[in-house]
């Protein structure tokens, strides 16, 4: 296990070298100045350029700016924002990362604990009404465009039965002097439509999954004996069956961090959500490079981070794996 | 080759769901290619007094904040969209094949750097990839949406395409091909390639849903198609302050976006279920 772990370790290091390569040479690829419309926006003198462009390293050969970016990024700084200008990079992260884990957190957990559940109700009922309207309503909420079904569900619960919050993750009108409870309260109210919007376009896939590992389990010899001793079908399950068809569950977690990363970008930025998602929305209308890069290496970070954890649970939980 | 493709077409046309996708994306096509002929492009007559009309008899899905026929418009995106798509998918699988091949038949060095090149592009989530190459890209064309898309769309397809290739390599009828004196163009050519051709139309059904929906996200947060080329996230966009007011103008292009992906997405789990069981 622990020279697995090392070498496992030691991949995703490599890797994320690699992305730090990959990212930067993408981003001197495209064509444009970054400087240029922040330029054009202020009507900067051509002198006040030449002095930005220093500022940003752009006038330095590739191969320097190269060594500058990762040296800094080495020592935990990732450069100055175009937009919030004198802000470092790291700092903007470090804001926006609270509201992020919270929304993420929140979805991780819908999505795999009622995910799961009803994938193995799709398994337990395989063919009958309720495994064909959630395979349907599975397909249709993955073709569903993120963005779109947040304004959908702003305008159902926010504007037509003024229900729910539609924006921010604070009432501006919360006296200060607010008791935790009416603020936990509160964020709360604000947390339910992206959460929901969010868990809604990511969660057929982890139902799939559940659905066919399920099925699969299902059919072996041991959940038949387990019935013959005459346990209770719920034990049968859920005692079971379920626990084997967990693992390719959990391995799935390292693949889905990616698209939940992605969707958080669309969600955040529809419900002006104060996260990293927004962050890189906004970074994107502004082009404010540093701050783009900066989100795609902290997201993949912790896509690699997510899919290492998820090969050290599946060698814990699955003794198949466990012992090689 | 003709003739397996045809027997999967059939069999796509056996399943129901797998119909109706078909059904549904024959006739978004077909809108595609003759909507734009039948109903004028509204770009060019906006009207800044009227503003937004309802859905009325006048105007099916009514009218945007700039009185623009929302029926048009999400006609001719849907040209833009499936344009797109197709294009950027196309390119997408073939450098997939390009790269499955040369890391699955070189093998060795090549293969390393390869893999470890697109296990790198793998972790970053390919929304991110995007925004990367198009923030700063000022007045992007259309064809450079395509390339970006398409470049960003092949890591997946490349595995794919390696594995089979590694599995294909040590076939015996790639043995014979090689004693008959076939030579190395030929072998990849004619017996490669039209094997590894079931898991790529997979992949690259699929890859047109995927597609459609960046390309929306990308037009959504102003750095895709750009206006006043109508794009389904683009209008989306433009309906986002009149959410209150004008709820259909967002309304419809986001049904559009859902439908089309859908039917694609319904033919390409039906075309796994025939050319691709083990996946399935």
């Amino acid at each position: 296990m622990s020279a697995w772990l090392v070498r496992r370790t030691a991949q995703a290091v490599v890797t994320f070298v690699a992305v730090t390569v990959l990212l930067f040479v993408l981003m001197r690829l495209t064509p444009g100045d970054p400087l240029q419309r922040l330029a054009g926006d202020r009507q900067l003198s051509a002198a006040a350029v030449q002095a930005l462009r220093h500022r940003f390293g752009l006038d330095q050969p590739m191969a320097s700016q190269f060594v500058d970016f990762v040296s800094g990024a080495l020592r935990g700084d990732l450069g100055v924002s175009i937009e919030h200008y004198p802000m470092r990079v790291t700092a903007l992260l470090r804001s926006r990362l609270p509201a992020t884990l919270l929304l993420g957190g929140t979805v991780l957990l819908i999505t795999f604990g009622l995910g799961t559940w009803l994938g193995v109700l799709q398994a337990v009922r395989r063919g009958g009404a309720v495994d064909r309207w959630l395979n349907h309503v599975g397909l249709a909420l993955f073709a569903t465009p993120s963005f779109w079904l947040g304004m959908v569900l702003a305008w159902v619960f926010g504007i037509w039965l003024r229900l729910l919050p539609v924006a921010q993750m604070h009432d501006p009108l919360l006296a200060t002097d607010a008791r935790w409870v009416e603020r936990a309260g509160d964020l709360l109210r604000h947390l339910i439509l992206p959460a929901l919007t969010l868990s809604a376009v990511t969660i057929a896939i982890v139902m799939r999954y559940q659905r066919t590992a399920m099925l699969e389990v299902l059919r072996l010899d041991y959940v038949h004996a387990a019935r013959a001793r005459g346990l209770t079908e719920r034990r049968v399950i859920w005692g079971h069956a379920w626990r084997n068809a967990l693992f390719p569950v959990v391995s799935l977690f390292g693949l889905r961090l990616p698209i939940l990363a992605a969707g958080a970008v669309f969600v955040e930025q529809v419900f002006n959500w104060p996260g990293l998602g927004s962050l890189a929305a906004e970074a994107v209308g502004a082009r404010d490079y540093p701050v783009i890069l900066g989100c795609a290496l902290l997201v993949s970070a912790l896509v690699l981070v997510g899919a290492l954890l998820a090969d050290v649970a599946y060698r814990l939980l699955d003794p198949r794996v466990r012992q090689p | 080759m003709t003739g397996s493709l045809r027997r999967a077409v059939l069999q796509v046309l056996a399943s129901p769901s797998g119909r109706i996708g078909l059904l549904v994306l024959a006739l978004l096509v077909l809108v595609a290619a003759v909507g734009p002929l039948l109903v004028p492009n509204p770009a060019a007559m906006p009207d800044l007094i009227a503003g937004a009309t309802a859905p009325g008899r006048q105007h099916l899905l009514g009218t945007d904040h700039l009185n623009r026929d929302i029926l048009a418009r999400v006609v001719h995106g849907a040209r833009i969209s499936l344009t797109l798509a197709t294009l950027s998918v196309l390119l997408a699988v073939s450098l997939g094949a390009i790269v499955g091949l040369t890391a699955g038949w070189v093998g060795g060095w090549a293969d390393a750097v390869l893999m470890r090149g697109v296990d790198a592009a793998l972790a970053i989530p390919r929304l991110f990839l995007l925004l990367m190459l198009v923030a700063v890209w000022e007045q992007m064309p259309l064809s450079a949406l395509v390339a970006v898309l398409g470049a960003t769309g092949w890591f997946a397809t490349s595995r794919i395409v390696r594995g089979e290739v590694l599995r294909l390599r040590e076939e015996t009828f790639v043995d014979a091909a090689r004693a008959l004196g076939a030579g190395r163009g030929r072998i990849i050519f004619r017996h490669l390639l039209p094997n590894t051709a079931g898991p790529l139309l997979v992949a690259a059904t699929l890859g047109v849903g995927d597609v459609i929906l960046l390309e929306a996200g990308l037009s959504f947060l102003g750095v895709g198609v750009r206006p006043p080329t109508p794009s389904w996230g683009g209008m989306i966009l433009d309906g986002r302050p009149v959410l209150v007011t004008a709820p259909w103008e967002s309304l419809f292009p986001g049904l559009a976006i859902v439908i089309t992906v859908l039917a694609v997405n319904l033919v390409g789990d039906a075309l796994r279920g025939v050319l691709d069981p083990r996946s399935a």
